[in-house]
């Protein structure tokens, strides 16, 4: 954790240095300091758009790991649904988001439901293959002495299949979080009166670059704070796995 | 074989089982064995490595058809080298899982469960995961396990075999405890002579691969029995001679 801030501040101490020396415009490139201050001056701005987008991706979020699972189940229990539905979803991976967006929010308006249904459309598939990769590597002996037991298929699978898969789901879990929150400001950018995407897509225009840097910084770190929650929620559902490594 | 009173719960007669490898070749593997266990009795299987004990003990359990030869078997519950229990359950839901996939609720599975913990020594660790327990005290979960399926035969195949000496010799007396006062039929494959001594009631001794009965002795030694007892060490050097292995 104090390597990364180290990184960062490296980093910044680069970016900072680059604008000083080469004297770039700041409507090109705002310094860091410059950043810091929009994000200072327009903290109640860059709050409410945190607030929304934030609901938008944990409800996209929300939906995206529903359909997931459920998705990974039946192609996992059911040949049919493996060769009828996994194809449709690796094709669905293929839209141009931006495109699509645009397309919903025609379809279903300004509101809530077109962010949703992109955010869930970019963080599923991560989740649907981690999960999968899980299932599949399940130890073949498990489902075999649950099966000499007397269980039937369903029955295996929760005893057995189900626990062993929750781990993998979390990996594909952390992957769809970074993705949801890119999802979520193409999403905004189609079309919305509120959020960080729609922030960023407000002040190019008006050349409020330190403003955009600002959001950027703030989706970042909504990005990186969801990507600890879920590591921390995995801490506390499956204390039996060793997750180090996938932590921050 | 002499006749007993004691119906058996395990007959094997002629019982050959060829594996085809590849195209054109298939190996033998059991060559006309004939064996039967007593109900209730402990029969351990011995042989060397690699002479098919344990397909012996999968035919044996209905889970391999033989290639000819008959088999009448009470339905049986197989307990292997490896515990496999489930990282993610405790010891209590790991030994309550038989009953579980046989559709019980998970409290009614837990109460069972939970009486052989103080008869397998274990009490106390009903609430630790696999990985928190000792290889012996992980054994004795998968043998609660394996005895809460409710078969009346429990196919043991190695179990200790992973274990290190010292615990070996403390799960040979729990499971001779246990077997004792069970009531099930056993059948324990093993590789370890003296293991077959103290715990079997009859010692089928196989050959090499294609595995034939080369003899099948009973054990008449009163129980509980002891390595150093002279007829326990007589009848493990003789075995090991019939093995080839008598030096």
């Amino acid at each position: 954790m104090i390597r990364a801030v180290l990184v960062a501040a490296v980093l910044l101490g680069a970016w900072e240095l680059y604008c000083r020396l080469s004297g770039i415009d700041p409507l090109v490139l705002p310094a860091p300091h410059q950043v810091v201050a929009a994000l200072w001056n327009d903290r109640s701005l860059l709050a409410s758009d945190l607030l929304s987008t934030a609901g938008e991706v944990a409800a996209g979020l929300v939906a995206a790991l529903l359909f997931a699972l459920l998705a990974a189940i039946s192609i996992h229990l059911s040949r049919t649904m493996r060769r009828s539905l996994y194809p449709v979803l690796v094709a669905s991976q293929t839209l141009p988001i931006p495109v699509v967006a645009s397309l919903l929010v025609v379809w279903l308006g300004y509101d809530l439901g077109p962010k949703v249904a992109i955010i869930a459309l970019v963080a599923f598939f991560p989740v649907v293959v981690a999960t999968l990769g899980a299932l599949a590597k399940t130890d073949p002996e498990l489902p075999r002495l649950v099966r000499a037991l007397g269980a039937g298929r369903a029955r295996t699978f929760w005893l057995v299949e189900a626990p062993a898969a929750i781990p993998g789901a979390f990996d594909g879990l952390r992957i769809a979080v970074v993705l949801s929150v890119i999802g979520a400001v193409f999403a905004e950018q189609a079309g919305s009166e509120s959020g960080l995407g729609h922030t960023i897509q407000q002040a190019l225009p008006q050349l409020l670059m330190s403003r955009a840097y600002a959001a950027v910084i703030v989706l970042s770190a909504l990005a990186l704070a969801l990507f600890g929650l879920i590591g921390l929620i995995e801490r506390l559902l499956v204390p039996w796995a060793r997750v180090q490594g996938s932590q921050l | 074989m002499p006749n007993t009173p004691v119906a058996s719960a395990v007959t094997l007669s002629d019982v050959v089982l060829t594996r085809r490898v590849n195209r054109s070749q298939q190996i033998e593997v059991l060559d006309s064995v004939t064996l039967s266990a007593a109900e209730g009795s402990t029969v351990a299987i011995v042989g060397p490595s690699g002479c098919g004990k344990s397909t012996l003990l999968e035919v044996a359990c209905g889970m391999l058809k033989p290639t000819s030869g008959t088999v009448t078997a009470q339905p049986a519950a197989m307990m292997a080298q490896r515990d496999l229990l489930l990282p993610w359950a405790t010891a209590l839901d790991n030994a309550a899982l038989a009953l579980r996939a046989a559709g019980l609720s998970r409290d009614d599975a837990r109460d069972q469960a939970a009486d052989w913990f103080p008869k397998l020594g274990i009490a106390g660790f009903e609430n630790v995961r696999p990985a928190q327990l000792s290889g012996g005290m992980r054994q004795r979960v998968a043998f609660a396990r394996t005895l809460l399926a409710g078969r009346p035969v429990i196919a043991l195949d190695e179990p200790f075999a992973a274990l290190d000496a010292l615990s070996r010799i403390e799960a040979r007396a729990w499971l001779s405890d246990a077997l004792a006062a069970g009531g099930r039929t056993a059948l324990l494959v093993t590789h370890d002579v003296e293991e077959a001594v103290l715990l079997a009631d009859r010692i089928i001794v196989l050959s090499p691969r294609p595995a034939k009965v080369v003899e099948s002795l009973s054990v008449e030694i009163a129980k509980p029995r002891r390595r150093s007892d002279p007829q326990v060490v007589a009848m493990r050097q003789s075995i090991l001679e019939l093995l080839g292995a008598g030096q």
